[in-house]
This record gives C-alpha cells, sequence and structure tokens, in this order.
C-alpha cells in the first residue's frame, strides 16, 4: 500500500501577534481574535521565502528517514501561491539542494491552499503505478496580504514536506478523494502583489461546500463514519472554519484541536492541512486513523484517509516537531513586520 | 622561494625623489590630477626629467570599479608626458603600492633599469560608501566571503573578536592605537584627519562591526604618493640624502581569512619580515620607526607582533605604556598612519615610504618628526592578509 | 550589484547549497571550499568531493552595521566563521539569533537562505547559512 515514509515541517522564526496589527488599523483586536481565533501568526526572515522554507522542510523529512537516499526520490513537487519566480520552477532548486538531482521529475503545483496536497496526491499516483520508488510533496507559503485587508491577520508562512513510498511507511494512506468545481473566492492576477478575495463569499458557497462535500465522499467511498477517525485535520484559514466544518461533518471538537494550529501560527496556505497533519503524526499511536481535507479557493478539496503504523515511534523524533518550531517564536513589531514584507516603499532590496 | 637575493643582486637601490598630494577628499581632482601632482613632486625634487624615467610603475586597486577607468599606467604615463617610457599597472589590493616599489625595487636591482617613479593611486570618492564598501571587498575572496555578506571591517572585527578572546586585548587598548594614530596626524599637514580623539571618541563612535567602531576604521580617501628610485651608485646625481631600500620583500598567505593557520596572525608579514631582516641584517631592535599597515585598529596590533617588535599578545601592553608615539621607544605611524593620514588603497604603500624618506632625512614637521631616525620599516598589507610587504630603508649618507 | 551573472552562481551550486567540499586522500587533508590541488600535496593529491555534516560551532563573529551593496536591509546582521566538526572553517551568516545571542563557540548548524538577490528582476542567490542548533534550543 502506498504511505507516507516521512514528514518533515518548517516555520520561520518571527511572529506577530493580532493587537500589534490592530493597533496599526484601528481596529479592535478582540474581535477580530474571536471571529478568526487566531492569535498571532509566523512571518518570514528576509531571507526566507517558498524555496528556503520548502528546502528546510524537506531536510527535516530526509533527516527523519535515514533509509531514504534523497537519489532514490523520483518525483518531486511543490505546491504554492508564493513561489518566488513567475517562471522558473520551486522544485527545481529544493531538487538540488537536498541532492535528488537529475533523475527525477519536478514541477510546481498550484491550487491556492490545496496545492500541497495535490502534490502529495500526483506523488502516490507515480508510487502505486511503481514509476518512481519514493516521492515528495511539499506544501510552503508565505502569503501575502493587502495591509489593512482582513487577510492581514492571517497569512502567514511554513512549509511541510511529506515523502511517499511503499515501504517502511509510518502511515498508510488508504485512499483519497477530491471534488473540484469553478468559484472564484480568491485570487491573484498575473503581475499583482496581493490576493483579493470575495469577503463572506469564501465560506458557504466555496470552503464548506468543497470541504464537506469532499470530505463525504471519501468516507463513503471508504465506508467510514467520524466516529471512525481518532483524528481530524481541515483546512485552517482561521480557527473558526474548520471547528465549524467538523461540527457540520460530525466529528468531535477533541478531534480537531491536536491538528489545529493556525490559532499560534496563523494560515500557512499550502502548507495549513499537512502542518496539520504533521502536528498529529508528532503524537499519533500505532492504528490511529486520521482524516486530512484541504481546501483550495478556485475551488476544490482533497481529502485522505490515513491510518498510523508502528515505525511512527522510531522515526518521530528524527527531525524537529512541528511544536519545537511552534514554541521558537521571536516576536516583532508591525514596523519590522512592514520591513521583513518588505512593505515599504523605496525598499532598497 | 630564493632567500638569497644577493647573488642576483646588480646593485643596491636609493630613493632620491618623493612626492605626495595631500590625502582626503579631492572633489576638485580625479586619479590622474592626484597622480600627476605626486609624480611632478617627485621628479623635480630630483631635478629629474621626463625622458630620464625609464619605467613607470603605479600601484592601484581599482580604478575601473572606482573610476570607472582601467588601463591607468597607460593614462597616467600618458598625462605625466612620460610617452613612451613603458608604464604598468600593479594591483595587490591594499597592498598595491608596496608591491609596485617592490617592482621598481627590482627592475633597478637588477639592473635592467636606470630611473624608475614608483606612484601609488587612489580616486575612491567619486562613488558612494555602499559601493565603495563593495569595491574594496572585492580585496577578499569574492565568492566565499563577500558573497555572503562580509566587509572589511566585517573581517578585521572578526579577528579583533577572536584576538581579544585569546589574549584578553581590552577594547581600551584598542582604542589607544587609533588615538596614538590621530595625534600623529594632527602634525601632518597631508594627513586626512587632523583632529585629536580619546579613547572615549573611539569606543563610543558609530558602530561599524562590532566590536569595530568608526574611529577604529582608516577613511575612504583620494590621494596619490611617488618615490623615484635609482641605484645607489648613481644617486647622488639627483640628491645629497639618499635613502637606501636595505630590503624590499613580499610574501603571500591564503586570500580567505577562515583558511588561516592562525587569524590572529598574518603569516605573510612574518614570512616577508623574516626575509628582510635576513637580506639587510637588520633585525628589529635597530629599526627607529615604523610605518604599518593599520587599516583598522587591530591590525596595528598584530603588525607589532607580526614583525618581531613583541610577543604574541603582548602588543596591547605597549599602547598602555605609550611605547609608541614619538619620542618614546619605538615610534609607529609618526604621519598618522592609515588611520588619520587617510587610506587611499593603491597609495598607501607608496606613501608609508615617502613618510619614511622624509623622517630618516629629518624633513618631517614638527611633533613628528623622530630625532636621529636612522632606519625605518614598512609594512603594507593586501586583503586580510594574503599578501605582505616588508620594507627596510637605511639613511644613505 | 548585477557585475557576476548567472553562471558564476550557478557553477558554486553544489557547495553553496550542499556545502560540499574536498578531501585529500593522500593527506587526509579536508577543504572548503574544494580544491582541485591540494595545496599540502600538490601533484601527489588525490582530492575527492565530501559533504559536510553541516554542524560547526562560532569561531569568531562580527555583527555588520555598515554593510555592501546589496546587504542593506539585512543590516545589522552576524558574520562569522564557522568551524565545521570535520575541521574546516567557513565564512557564513549567523540568522535566527540576535547579536548579543551569539557567543564563541556557540554550537550552530546549517540552514538553506537567500544569500543575496540579482536586483528586482535578476536571480535569487540562495546558499547556506547557519543558526543555533536545535537542541541548544531545546535546553534553553
Ligand atoms: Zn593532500
Amino acid at each position: 500500500m502506498v504511505g507516507i515514509v516521512s514528514y518533515g515541517v518548517y516555520i520561520p522564526r518571527w511572529r506577530i501577534k493580532t493587537e500589534e496589527i490592530a493597533k496599526v488599523w484601528d481596529q479592535d483586536a478582540d474581535r477580530f481574535k474571536e471571529g478568526l481565533l487566531v492569535e498571532e501568526k509566523s512571518v518570514p526572515s528576509l531571507d526566507e521565502d517558498t524555496v528556503t522554507l520548502a528546502v528546510e522542510a524537506a531536510r527535516n523529512a530526509l533527516n527523519r528517514s535515514p533509509e531514504v537516499n534523497a537519489k532514490e526520490i523520483g518525483a518531486l513537487y511543490v505546491g504554492s501561491e508564493s513561489h518566488p519566480y513567475a517562471v522558473k520552477p520551486t522544485a527545481t532548486i529544493v531538487a538540488e539542494a537536498i541532492d535528488a538531482t537529475p533523475s527525477l521529475t519536478a514541477a510546481d503545483m498550484e491550487f491556492a491552499c490545496k496545492a500541497g496536497t495535490a502534490g502529495l496526491q500526483a506523488c502516490m499516483g507515480l508510487v502505486k503505478a511503481e514509476y518512481v520508488k519514493y516521492g515528495m510533496a511539499i506544501g510552503a507559503d508565505t502569503a501575502q496580504a493587502q495591509p489593512s485587508d482582513a487577510l492581514e491577520y492571517t497569512a502567514a508562512a511554513g512549509a511541510a514536506a511529506y515523502i511517499i513510498g511503499r515501504d517502511s511507511v509510518i502511515a498508510d494512506i488508504e485512499g483519497t478523494y477530491s471534488t473540484t468545481q469553478d468559484v472564484p473566492d480568491f485570487w491573484r492576477r498575473e503581475g499583482e502583489g496581493y490576493p483579493q478575495h470575495g469577503g463572506r463569499f469564501t465560506g458557504e458557497p466555496a470552503y464548506f461546500t468543497q470541504v464537506v462535500n469532499c470530505t463525504r465522499g471519501l468516507m463513503e467511498r471508504l465506508g467510514t463514519k467520524p466516529k471512525d477517525y481518532d483524528y481530524a485535520v481541515f483546512h485552517q484559514p482561521n480557527g473558526k472554519f474548520p471547528l465549524r466544518a467538523a461540527q457540520i461533518l460530525g466529528f468531535d471538537k477533541e478531534k480537531v484541536m491536536p491538528g489545529l494550529i493556525v490559532t499560534k501560527i496563523g494560515n500557512t496556505y499550502s502548507g495549513a492541512s499537512l502542518l496539520g497533519l504533521a502536528s498529529v503524526l508528532d503524537q499519533a499511536k500505532q492504528g490511529d486513523r486520521i482524516l486530512v481535507t484541504s481546501y483550495g479557493s478556485g475551488a476544490g478539496s482533497d481529502s485522505f484517509s490515513i491510518v498510523v503504523t508502528n515505525l511512527i515511534e522510531e522515526k518521530r523524533d528524527l527531525a524537529p516537531s512541528t511544536e519545537f518550531y511552534i514554541n521558537r517564536k521571536e516576536y516583532i513589531d508591525y514596523a519590522h513586520y512592514s520591513k521583513f514584507k518588505r512593505q515599504l516603499r523605496g525598499f532598497v532590496n | 622561494m630564493s632567500n638569497d637575493l644577493g647573488t642576483l643582486k646588480k646593485s643596491d637601490v636609493a630613493i632620491v625623489g618623493v612626492g605626495i598630494t595631500p590625502f582626503g577628499e579631492h572633489w576638485d581632482k580625479g586619479l590622474r590630477e592626484l597622480v600627476i601632482e605626486a609624480g611632478f613632486a617627485a621628479a623635480s625634487e630630483a631635478g629629474v626629467r621626463g625622458r630620464d624615467i625609464d619605467l613607470m610603475l603605479v600601484g592601484n586597486m581599482s580604478g575601473g570599479m572606482f573610476a570607472g577607468q582601467e588601463h591607468v599606467a597607460a593614462l597616467v604615463a600618458d598625462f605625466l608626458g612620460l610617452n613612451p617610457t613603458p608604464a604598468v599597472r600593479v594591483e595587490a589590493a591594499c597592498a598595491s603600492g608596496g608591491v609596485a616599489l617592490r617592482q621598481g625595487y627590482l627592475a633597478i636591482a637588477s639592473g635592467l633599469n636606470n630611473l624608475v617613479l614608483v606612484g601609488g593611486v587612489e580616486k575612491m570618492t567619486d562613488v558612494g560608501g555602499g559601493w565603495a564598501t563593495s569595491v574594496l571587498s572585492g580585496a577578499m575572496d569574492f565568492e566565499w566571503e563577500a558573497y555572503f555578506g562580509a566587509t572589511f571591517p566585517g573581517i578585521y572585527s572578526m579577528i579583533a573578536r577572536r584576538y581579544m578572546h585569546e589574549y584578553g586585548l581590552t577594547r581600551d587598548q584598542l582604542a589607544k592605537v587609533a588615538v596614538k594614530n590621530h595625534y600623529h596626524g594632527s602634525f601632518n599637514p597631508f594627513a586626512h584627519y587632523r583632529n585629536r580623539i580619546t579613547v572615549d571618541d573611539v569606543i563610543n563612535s558609530s558602530p561599524v562591526a562590532d566590536p569595530l567602531r568608526l574611529l577604529d576604521c582608516s577613511p575612504i580617501s583620494d590621494g596619490a604618493a611617488c618615490v623615484l628610485l635609482t641605484s645607489a651608485e648613481n644617486a647622488k646625481k639627483y640628491t645629497d640624502t639618499p635613502i637606501i631600500i636595505k630590503a624590499c620583500e613580499q610574501a603571500s598567505g591564503t586570500l580567505t581569512l577562515f583558511d588561516r593557520r592562525d587569524i590572529c596572525t598574518i603569516d605573510a608579514t612574518i614570512d616577508a619580515a623574516n626575509k628582510a631582516y635576513l637580506n639587510s641584517h637588520i633585525s628589529p631592535r635597530d629599526v627607529d620607526l615604523l610605518e604599518v599597515h593599520d587599516c583598522f585598529t587591530i591590525a596595528e596590533i598584530l603588525a607589532l607582533e607580526d614583525l618581531g617588535f613583541c610577543e604574541k599578545g603582548q602588543a596591547g601592553k605597549m599602547y598602555d605604556e605609550g611605547q609608541t608615539y614619538v619620542g618614546a621607544t619605538l615610534p609607529v605611524n609618526t604621519d598618522g598612519g592609515l588611520k588619520a593620514a587617510g587610506h587611499p588603497v593603491g597609495a598607501t604603500g607608496v606613501k608609508q615610504i615617502v613618510e619614511l624618506v622624509k623622517q630618516l632625512r629629518g624633513e618631517a614637521e614638527k611633533g613628528r618628526q623622530v630625532s636621529g631616525a636612522e632606519i625605518g620599516l614598512a609594512q603594507n598589507v593586501g586583503g586580510s592578509g594574503a599578501t605582505a610587504v616588508v620594507t627596510i630603508l637605511e639613511r644613505g649618507d | 550589484m548585477t557585475m557576476y551573472g548567472v553562471p558564476s552562481h550557478w557553477r558554486r551550486y553544489k557547495e553553496r547549497y550542499r556545502l560540499s567540499g574536498t578531501r585529500c586522500e593522500t593527506c587526509g587533508n579536508i577543504y572548503f571550499p574544494p580544491r582541485k590541488v591540494c595545496p599540502h600535496c600538490r601533484r601527489e593529491g588525490k582530492p575527492v568531493s565530501m559533504n559536510f555534516s553541516g554542524k560547526g560551532k562560532v569561531y569568531t563573529f562580527s555583527v555588520i552595521r555598515v554593510p555592501s551593496e546589496g546587504f542593506e536591509a539585512y543590516a545589522p546582521y552576524v558574520i562569522g566563521l564557522i568551524q565545521l566538526e570535520e575541521g574546516p572553517k567557513v565564512t557564513t551568516q549567523i540568522v535566527d539569533c540576535s547579536p548579543e545571542e551569539v557567543y564563541i563557540d556557540m554550537p550552530v548548524e546549517v540552514c538553506f537562505r537567500k544569500l543575496r538577490e540579482q536586483g528586482k528582476e535578476g536571480i535569487i542567490c540562495y546558499g547556506f547559512k547557519f543558526k543555533p542548533t536545535t537542541d541548544a534550543i531545546l535546553k534553553k
């Protein structure tokens, strides 16, 4: 069976608090904290971008699976909506940095926040068809938000990398299912610096429709019910959406909380559901079943049903945990945030 | 490396004329004006005509990057009216001047040339500070040091930090190097800075690259210096007080700081100095004054140790005791050094020689003349120590 | 500063991305950056490629407050010499800690960062920097 051989995460060190952003725009921080359930978000350093985040996560994944030689990775996909180049793949740089070149296929994925899980599915296909021994799928973003837009409270940075293979897996993937429809809830036109969104239109007709239908579709096909799952991870653009989706689908809140990290680091876009899954894998036991449903604006969802194996115990501590990165933090003020995000006019480089 | 220059040397080499421009910000002068000024001064001192000069050497680090001008030697020869005399640019970063001097020394010593004009020049203030910092960082390994964000002050700061860690050098001792050099510079009409400073001024000046501060660093200056060389036999034709080059030796070390055997020592200085002492039969205790390459305060500390004037790790004490002032046991950088006199990089190595010649002739200004000086030593360093030139001069009368 | 073009960065990927050096099989000396000629053995040397573990400690460091062109936005930043556990030293930036936290002998490990950009339109040059080790952070 195809499964997860290893995983690795990375979150930049800097954080900005919701209060600090609200102060700049004279907004009520408590209202945003209640509405979004986000206390603070991660911010990349000036010398970090989607490429560097992806490489760090990929290296952590390789460190967690000493049996995998990087040269055996036959496919590498990086999902992001913040690839530093418009033309020139992130994936080639990552492949070179982890020494997986030259015998592999690589490409960048883009599907708003679900580009990472799209790569995961592509790897599963290639591995299952035995075209490649291992595939690596990475979701990474340094999300952009227009200053003063509500997105500014959540648009964050983080990455998660997964190695997919057949042998020595820490978790089997028993099934995957996707839904896709044309829903213009969130977009960024070519050449524009910041994304636009449809406000409340991003909710019911977009996020909830896809996440709920996709999750139900997967469970129908596998014949599983919410009670069969020990953990559920939903895409987390904020803290409220995944909890509400869980409620609609009939998952207990306790099953969602271990993978709900948006409250501490914000929305890491393509990294979000994969980081949530990593946080669950950091604590799951053999036999635990995990449901993961990503969401990408535009719109679509990918759902996965995952069962943890006994190998999790021996690999888990070979790389830093999600919690390690969540706790490794330093707060910055909005002035430094503006600098790190290169928002200052006339910025030199 | 042959140490025995004696068997090949055809004649001793003498300096018969020197010329220098004031160092500083010459807004109204370009590279060619600067070097012409210094060149004419040197030639007229010796009463030499252009057609008598059979080789021109120009030490220049980066005419191309500082002024957009390569092919500097031909330009200089042309504007000095020396055509068709061959003219050669010599580049060894901040040691360009010292290496040019050595090439001139070899040309005379070999018997192949009769009269050589050695110049050094740099026009640095036509560009902004960020660019100047970048150009200077070309003197280190661009791909493995500068590329990663290392600057020159950064490289010497790393030396300073390690040195302080290993030998207990204090921040005050380091500051005293700059204080002394500014004191000497205050008597030098050609110095870029003639203001006197205190230890507090240094340690409270703006940070450049911790632990070094602005007043630990030599400035960005424009300037040129020239010396005229001929054989010792011919010297009296041009001057009553020829100064003999007793030794002019050069050595190479690793370009990168990280490849050094010991970053608190510049091996190239030790190697060049040992050869110079050997060939001249002069030892450190014979030397009356020093011109050393204090591009940063820490560099002067290293120089005194590497040249053999004190034990490793002990140079800081000499500054507590004031030993390096004019009038004390070992006057160092009597013109203010790179710190106060200024550091137009290609000119510096030649300027050091001009200063020693003035001192040995007894022509230095009041307040900085070392009385009865007979022997002087100059040390010129390129980069963080990849090139070092050590020259020993003696009165020839 | 875009005067060094694209190929000059590209040909150093191996070393800048993966901290690769050489080991001389004749004398056992290890070099970074890689050397085609062992300066110790010269013609008798047999340099072979090797990768460093990426672990080391701070040998010395400085805080750059007056940067070169292209590094203005990063200032102040920490530059250091790292003594790699295999022996050689490298010049690098030390990131993910404040200048006040860095000390001689601090354990560090390699990370992957942007080194510089060739302007807004040009390529982005990535490579190694160093950061405090995970173990050291966990101990804190
Ligand atoms: Zn060897």
